[in-house]
């Protein structure tokens, strides 16, 4: 006879006595041998705890796969204590994967329409926890019986495993639909709570299930309001709050059925008013109901005072102590800052605030949030407070803060000085982090600004100076010093004046090129502004041409082809030189180039090399990043533009530029709208990378008397396009023709089908609000086409 | 639900999702990492693969909780506060060695309040009713079999 084996105390004692993972590995190892001894030819009585050591044993991680034919033998016993253990084994070691989990289907059966209360319960729990859809398949009939018999221990139960058996089997679901109605007058909290979240799995699996149960929204609506009304109860509440699970419950049912719907929308307003108005945060309990109200407003046809009553309400946890509840706020902010923009605006200052956070998740969905904030009236002090921030950020959130301040300059600088200095700004405390095109859109920019070459060539020369590491930054001033180098040797007003001699300025580019810090690409920027100061420069050019003609013979082969070119130029087209080298056209952004300087670049083609279709690719990825910073709030992701190949093939530049074939004929303006001096008009563009992507302007212009305030314009579309509204320019359209508002819409519309556009309109006039919906009529037929 | 102490070792784990136990083993390594290597001030949210893990620290015990998208947290946060309540209340002011050695004790509390990852009831009284209700059943079952001499589990 096997020695008596331990207790399951002792036992666990003795593993944590071991003192290393060896002995511990001995310790179980030697008693699964007893336990395996006793599963084969030991006392059934015993048995109930050689398996709750087992699995202890599972639990830190050893096999116990020897355990699961143990676990059918001890449910099918008729004592508790076995089938409490057998049950929990089953529920630890069972699962779909393993066809002996089969086998207990008939115990569970048998349990189910025949054992005491606490045996069906047993039962329940393990087919909620690990029933697969076979066996909710066969065992669907029993736990409706139990269902619809009194007695709410047993039942709560089985209505939260019908709900297990729905999410394997949606099929079952007629069988579960017809109880839920009439359960929802039952009192017990858990019945309620349990058909609860029934309806809800139902509704979510199947819309005539949602249109079924938009019956019993006045119901909900009542249930909630007696929770919310009566006072408090020792048994339920927690914090002065009663029930927030079943209220929580409640709530997102609520939000299922009422969403897209203005008649269930209509008659949970007053309810979440009520809750979201007395609702006890002082704990943690309340603030968790208030914020499932908060999410439940937010996504039905709630009213719009309801709306900014909600993100006032988010905003304030902003000023939350507890940063658990400041999280969610930035999180939920986040997901409503598109549509509901302006109450958002309202905040700006606390989210500021919130980039100071030293909790690194919450200073990235700050950062989400405050990116999504910046529009032209704030930009200038928002910049300002991301570039303290960028400064001090940890670094994985470097590439995406420098990103947006740089995609939020571009989109509303004020002017292209402030525009460049931001640049500058982000290069140098952030260069390593941001992406490839900035170099691109920088020496873009820098070179559409005329005025401001001199100043730009002087800022960078002096940055240059101070630090050659950061890539991006000397790639953009070694062009520019090659550009315009000339400017340098002059003294520009704008900034300090320095002299500045020819000899440093090619020295600082000899620097750059030997310096191993370079990358590749560096070295052949400033290898080409090298050979362009040999024009601009009065001096003399022998130091550049010795410069060149060593990186003749460079191991790197751009960098050797580029060198050998130049020489060329030097020794047998020196008269051609200073027209090759010549300073750029200025290249619109997203339009062809000129054609003569064009065929004065494809002969300067046969000297360098190109680089085509890469300008096109960071035009288009500069696109889709400025379409996901868009998307970040709706969630929604756009299809992405395919690339379009550069037309001219060869087409070569000196430096890298994007270009893109040309802009599509014009679709004519719409006047959409007009009442009492408000004149509403449509103006319609095609994205040139997107042929797809249709850009809509709203003008909204003022001629009456009295200017109009609040303004509000929404959209709506079919559903098989995707619809994207920008922040409008502002919400106030001043008297007598003042400033229009201006709004962008875009829309996408993959399947060219053709549009609808509604609009909704409401603002205050004449000291009237103002409510038009309205369907726009007589599209052209290019908008969709 | 994953229990589990400072050093990372596993106390309690309820699975709602069938998953074979290699991948058991796997997800349980990474998010003992990952929130053990949490600074103390940090909030109880953290993103992790496509949900959301919502996890609290009581003495030397770490609850995690792992929900979908569209679950609330900060109510999350009260259900994990509810199970130690209710733990408390079965252990007598319960600690991390009551839960080691009375595991299954723990595992049966957790089923009277959560079912298939729902909560089943939200009163405390009446989870602690059932509980000594199947307990009692359990003892009584035991002094039917008196002869056997045996020791209580």
């Amino acid at each position: 006879m096997v020695v008596s084996s331990l207790k399951l105390q002792d036992f666990i004692e003795e593993i944590r006595g071991a003192k290393t993972q060896a002995q511990e590995r001995e310790v179980i190892q030697k008693e699964s041998a007893h336990i395996r001894a006793s599963f084969r030819d030991g006392d059934p009585v015993q048995r109930h705890r050689q398996l709750a050591k087992l699995l202890y044993v599972h639990m830190l991680g050893y096999p116990a796969h020897f355990g699961q034919m143990e676990c059918l033998k001890l449910i099918a016993s008729p004592r508790f204590i076995d089938k409490r253990v057998g049950y929990l084994g089953a529920m630890l070691l069972l699962d779909e994967r393993h066809d002996a989990h089969l086998l207990i289907t008939n115990s569970i059966k048998n349990d189910l329409s025949q054992g005491v209360q606490p045996v069906q319960g047993l039962a329940l729990c393990t087919l909620s926890t690990m029933g697969s859809a076979e066996m909710c398949r066969d065992l669907a009939t029993e736990v409706e019986k139990l269902l619809l018999r009194p007695g709410p221990y047993v039942r709560k139960k089985a209505i939260l495993t019908a709900v297990h058996m729905i999410r394997k089997v949606p099929e079952l679901s007629d069988i579960f639909l017809p109880p839920c109605a009439k359960l929802l007058h039952e009192r017990h909290h858990g019945i309620l709570l349990g058909t609860i979240t029934l309806i809800m799995e139902l509704c979510q699996r199947s819309p005539a299930a949602l249109r079924h149960f938009r019956k019993v929204v006045p119901k909900l609506v009542q249930i909630l309001r007696t929770l919310v009304t009566t006072g408090y109860s020792t048994e339920h509440s927690i914090s002065g709050v009663s029930d927030p699970f079943l209220q929580v419950q409640i709530l997102r049912v609520l939000r299922i059925l009422g969403r897209n719907h203005e008649e269930s929308s209509e008659t949970m307003n007053d309810l979440l008013a009520q809750v979201a108005t007395n609702t006890n945060t002082s704990r943690n309990a309340g603030s968790a109901v208030l914020f499932e109200t908060v999410l439940t407003i937010m996504d039905i046809r709630s009213a719009a005072g309801l709306r900014v009553l909600a993100v006032n309400i988010l905003g304030h946890f902003l000023l939350n102590s507890d940063k658990n509840i400041r999280y969610v706020a930035l999180t939920s902010l986040l997901r409503v800052v598109q549509s509901d923009h302006s109450a958002v605006q309202r905040h700006r200052p606390t989210v500021v605030e919130c980039l100071r956070e030293t909790d690194a998740s919450l200073s990235r969905r700050a950062l989400e949030l405050s990116l999504a904030l910046v529009n032209s009236s704030n930009v200038q002090a928002m910049t300002q407070e991301l570039q303290a921030f960028l400064e001090s950020c940890p670094p994985d959130l470097r590439a995406d803060c420098a990103s947006g301040i740089l995609l939020a300059a571009e989109r509303f600088a004020p002017t292209k000085r402030w525009h460049i200095d931001t640049i500058l700004h982000v290069l140098t405390t952030a260069g390593a982090y941001v992406r490839d095109d900035a170099v691109a859109n920088l020496t873009q920019l820098i070179g559409g600004a005329q005025e401001l070459h001199a100043y730009s060539v002087h800022r960078l020369y002096h940055a240059l100076a101070e630090d050659i590491s950061q890539q991006p930054l000397v790639q953009v001033a070694a062009w520019c010093i090659g550009e315009y180098g000339d400017f340098l040797l002059e003294n520009c007003e704008e900034t300090e004046p320095l002299q500045v001699e020819e000899e440093e300025v090619v020295a600082l580019l000899e620097k750059v090129l030997q310096s191993h810090m370079s990358l590749p690409a560096t070295r052949g920027y400033a290898l080409t502004a090298l050979m362009k100061l040999s024009t601009r420069l009065q001096g003399d050019t022998n130091r550049i041409r010795q410069v060149v003609s060593i990186y003749g013979s460079c191991l790197d082969v751009e960098l050797q082809q580029r060198a050998v070119e130049y020489n060329m130029l030097f020794q047998k087209y020196d008269h051609m030189r200073a027209a090759i080298l010549e300073k750029m056209p200025l290249v619109d952004h997203g339009s062809r180039e000129a054609d003569e300087k064009a065929k004065e670049s494809r002969e300067a083609a046969q000297l360098s090399k190109a680089k085509g279709p890469v300008p096109t690719e960071l035009q288009t990825s500069k696109l889709l990043d400025l379409l996901d910073l868009l998307d970040d709030a709706s969630g929604d992701t756009q299809q992405p533009a395919p690339p379009n190949p550069s037309p001219e093939g060869g087409l070569v530049h000196l430096l890298d530029l994007p270009c893109a074939p040309p802009p599509p004929a014009p679709i004519p303006n719409l006047k959409v709208f007009e009442r009492e001096g408000v004149r509403l008009n449509l103006s319609f563009a095609r994205h040139p990378g997107t042929p797809a992507l249709l850009l809509i302007t709203v003008t909204t212009t003022n001629s009456s008397e009295d200017d109009v305030t609040h303004f509000i314009c929404q959209a709506a579309v079919p559903k098989s396009f995707q619809l994207q509204l920008q922040a409008p320019s502002g919400n106030t359209a001043p008297a007598r023709g003042g400033v229009p508002i201006t709004q962008l819409f875009r829309i996408l519309n993959p399947n060219k089908a053709p549009l609808r556009l509604k609009l909704r309109l409401t603002y205050n006039h004449f000291g009237q609000s103002v409510q038009e919906i309205f369907e726009v009529n007589n599209l052209p037929v290019e908008t969709w086409q | 639900m994953l229990l589990f102490s400072r050093q990372g070792k596993l106390r309690l784990q309820k699975w709602y999702v069938p998953l074979s136990d290699k991948e058991k083993k796997k997800i349980t390594r990474e998010l003992v990492q990952t929130v053990l290597a949490r600074k103390p001030k940090m909030c109880s949210f953290l993103e992790w693969r496509d949900l959301k893990i919502v996890y609290k620290r009581y003495a030397s015990l770490y609850f995690c909780c792992a929900i979908e998208d569209q679950d609330n947290e900060l109510i999350t946060l009260e259900i994990i506060h509810r199970y130690v309540e209710l733990l408390d209340k079965y252990f007598g002011s319960v600690c991390e060695l009551d839960i080691i050695f009375n595991f299954e004790k723990a595992y049966f509390i957790l089923d009277e309040f959560l079912l298939g990852g729902e909560v089943q009831e939200t009163s405390k009284k009446n989870v602690l009713k059932a509980i000594e209700q199947a307990d009692l059943l359990q003892e009584s079952q035991n002094e039917e079999w008196g002869g056997l001499s045996e020791d209580i589990l």
